[in-house]
């Protein structure tokens, strides 16, 4: 092998070295339990670089410097953050519902790290290759509307229940457009399983990939798949269920010390698992951007690509102001979901018209026009514009 | 509605982003303690006792007429007279605060002792770091914590010191002329009065008192 | 092997059984509701362990991700929220018990009655692709009359929801504008 394809398989190669270590029968465990521990290992390990970079990079958005003082330009700051929740006091209220209120924030974190086990971060490095992965990514991001409701439903108080509602119901809403969106991309593909839909956006036309995102349907897919992202994540500028102007903390009011880092982490946690799937899905995974690039590994273009996705997250966290709930709703059901269905049809017809300019320019015109249209339509009703004020004299 | 005023957002937010890293204006943040920003002259933060000159117990502006402390809205001033006098800069016998205490706990910094302060001895400091581990003791300050020089006020508040100290000034020429004028009244008074008698006496003792008159007038109160 | 299943069988039905058992008894109506979601887990786990992928996703993310969070929102915006301070039997259990044995009875005849005559029996492969296949050929009809019965229902809730049509404008709000 190549230098750089051992490079690219180094991962693949170091389990199989310490899984040569045990008896043949117990290899295949020990090489899933590796990758578990990889898995366990990285993506917290992502989180915590995260929490800091999320804070500096919106304090200078702000004219601001972030966190500076713990280590070197303040990257040691997670380390006192994670001590700081470890060592504070865990109240549960005397009314609540002791049971669910702990369990809430475990099954949210069992379930969101259930989601990386078909998220293919490198060629050949996917825990499980399921026919059907695709699916099992959305079902078990269904299951983390539950931990929701518990959270805010076992802790006895108005807000919480209120915050809990109000994300539960944001979240199914959002769902809708997210499966529709992400349909495309499996229809083209004609699979579940996400190591095929990489494979199948790994070609190149001259130097030019075969990303989904540059055709016209997987652009719209892409961008309605990144607007569910954020709201399924209960992300600015959907963070309404967790704003704490508006509703103390949201679901997460009766938490203190290490559940409460627990929500933290489930929450971005989901946060990289649905960009890593965006970019599974629409940005060509692991592929590299032009065929020249391809001695860089694919994992370490996996991860240029998440960590552009974060930090477009947080671009957009810094700059978006929150959506009121009726807004949030409308947006979904009256905007989003027209959108995801002719994005459907316009895929349909992608695959059926052949090869030629000609399926290119009749997709994009259809979804340019359908889109000014709707914006037309919706705005129709509304007075929008700068805001008059009329003082007592 | 095609969504371009997210995108003018978005690149508003990217030039703060980017901006931050090379230009001064796209990042405020001043890091204290180790930068400070000079604080301008209005500044106030709790009252001081001005004095003239190097002494303290002899410059003290502050003849303990205890207006502001009648004035003071929260109360945190505490002055007790003393009981002889002594004399002030210019030599005039005054009494003095004994005791001068101002709690800055109390101290709500409204300023209302300044203003109403008739000579010009109490101003304003801009000192803030004054934090201490003394909950009730190192916040109340007596008067020889509170004294500081008129330089002290010069470089604080310059133009409202350099105001001060002509206000002052004018008001001494004001009463040395009027101090003048009642001597030469009174030597003329006395010229007139021992006139008959003694003419060659006088034209010896006249040069002498009107200097000792004009010597007389200096060491009468500035502004009474 | 114990009774001649699985340890895995068994575990996964011991839970399901205990998930519905707790449904039926608990007092308080929320916990009923999660219990509930906990037997439609173990259902999953039952098919994925019969090696069905897409049936087992399929009942996650429908029955937990759907089902589960309407028993809820049903509960709470309702007033069955409240403890109630004493157990609610029926005062006709018998007739329930019986009822419920004579079901079980039934099924369970139907269900021995169909197994084959030799135990090794392979199950069939299936995947994703055949399900699809199956559908848009065999089961096309049971598609779409699902697929208009779903439309159906979707028009429904949005005619329950709808505002009452509002009285005409006041002058007050005309002149805002």
């Amino acid at each position: 092998m190549s230098f750089s394809s051992k490079l690219d398989q180094i991962f693949i190669l170091l389990q199989h070295w310490i899984a040569g270590f045990f008896p043949q029968a117990l290899q295949p465990v020990v090489g899933t339990i590796l990758g578990v521990v990889a898995i366990v290992a990285a993506f917290p390990g992502i989180f915590a670089l995260t929490t800091v970079l999320e804070r500096k990079g919106l304090g200078r958005m702000q004219n601001r410097l972030g966190p500076n003082r713990v280590g070197p330009l303040g990257i040691l700051q997670p380390v006192a953050d994670g001590i700081k929740s470890l060592t504070k006091e865990d109240i549960v209220p005397l009314s609540a519902d002791a049971l669910v209120h702990f369990l809430a924030p475990v099954v949210l974190v069992v379930a969101i790290f259930l989601c990386y086990a078909v998220l293919p971060v490198g060629r050949n490095m996917v825990l499980m290759n399921m026919d059907a992965g695709l699916l099992f990514f959305f079902a078990i991001g269904a299951s983390t509307e539950l931990s929701i409701f518990m959270a805010g439903w076992s802790s006895r108080n108005k807000y919480s229940l209120l915050g809990a509602m109000r994300a539960v119901a944001q979240m199914i809403s959002y769902e809708v457009p997210l499966l529709l969106s992400s349909v495309v991309a499996v229809m083209i593909t004609g699979s579940l399983s996400t190591v095929k839909i990489v494979e199948a956006q790994s070609g190149f036309t001259g130097w030019f990939p075969h990303w989904y995102v540059f055709t016209p349907w997987g652009f719209a897919g892409f961008v309605l798949f990144v607007i569910a992202a954020l709201a399924e994540t209960n992300r600015s500028p959907f963070d309404l269920p967790e704003g704490e102007s508006e509703l103390v903390a949201g679901y997460f009011t009766e938490y203190s010390g290490f559940k409460f880092a627990l929500f933290f982490l489930g929450e971005y946690l989901g946060m990289f698992s649905i960009a890593g799937f965006a970019i599974t899905l629409f940005l060509g995974g692991w592929g590299a951007p032009l065929s020249v690039l391809g001695f860089i590994p694919s994992w370490a273009w996996f991860f240029a690509k998440l960590f552009g996705a974060i930090f477009f997250f947080i671009w957009l966290r810094g700059t978006m102001p929150r959506l009121r709930q009726d807004q949030l709703m409308n947006f979904a059901w009256k905007f989003m979901l027209p959108m995801a269905l002719l994005n459907l049809l316009v895929a349909g017809a992608w695959r059926f018209l052949g090869e030629g300019w000609s399926r290119w320019v009749i997709c994009s015109v259809v979804l340019i026009g359908a889109y000014v249209l709707l914006g037309r339509v919706l705005m129709r009703g509304q007075h929008l514009g700068p805001r008059s004020y009329r003082y007592a004299d | 509605m095609l969504g371009e005023g997210m995108l003018k957002g978005l690149a508003e937010t990217a030039k703060n982003f980017a901006g931050s890293f090379v230009s001064e204006e796209r990042l405020t943040t001043v890091q204290y303690p180790e930068e400070r920003i000079t604080p301008i002259e209005n500044t106030r933060d709790f009252p001081f006792l001005v004095y003239d000159g190097t002494d303290p117990m002899a410059g003290l502006r502050c003849v303990a007429c205890q207006i502001c402390e009648k004035e003071c809205p929260p109360k945190c001033i505490y002055i007790v007279k003393s009981t002889d006098k002594k004399p002030d800069f210019v030599g005039k016998m005054q009494i003095y605060p004994a005791r001068f205490d101002i709690d800055i706990s109390v101290c709500m910094s409204c300023q209302i002792c300044v203003e109403v302060c008739p000579f010009e001895a109490i101003k304003m400091d801009t000192e803030f770091e004054l934090s201490t581990t003394d909950r009730f003791g190192g916040l109340l300050f007596d008067r020889d914590h509170l004294s500081k020089s008129n330089e002290h006020y010069h470089k604080i508040h310059p133009t409202e010191a350099a105001e001060v100290d002509a206000r002052l000034a004018d008001e001494k020429a004001k009463a040395d002329a009027k101090a003048k004028a009642a001597a030469e009244a009174a030597a003329a008074k006395a010229a007139a009065a021992s006139a008959a008698p003694a003419k060659s006496k006088e034209a010896a003792t006249v040069p002498q008192e009107v200097p000792a008159a004009a010597k007389e007038a200096p060491v009468k109160e500035p502004g009474a | 092997m114990i009774f001649g299943l699985g340890i895995a069988f068994l575990l996964t039905s011991a839970l399901t059984v205990a998930g519905a058992v707790a449904a039926a008894v608990l007092k308080n109506l929320v916990h009923c509701a999660l219990s509930l979601t906990v037997t439609f887990a173990g259902l999953a786990l039952l098919y994925l362990e019969l090696g069905a992928q897409f049936a087992g996703f399929s009942q996650i993310l429908v029955y937990i991700g759907a089902v589960a969070i309407l028993v809820v929102f049903a509960i709470l915006l309702t007033r069955g929220a409240a403890v109630p301070e004493y157990r609610n039997y029926s005062s006709s259990w018998f007739l329930g018990l019986a009822i419920a044995a004579a079901v079980f009875a039934l099924l369970t005849w139907a269900v021995t009655k169909s197994l084959p005559a030799s135990e090794t029996v392979s199950a069939p492969a299936v995947n994703v692709q055949s399900i699809g296949v199956a559908l848009m050929s065999t089961y096309v009809l049971p598609l779409e009359i699902v697929a208009v019965l779903l439309t159906v229902a979707l028009i429904g809730a949005v005619i329950v929801a709808m505002p009452e049509s509002r009285e005409p404008k006041s002058s007050l709000e005309r002149s805002g504008k």
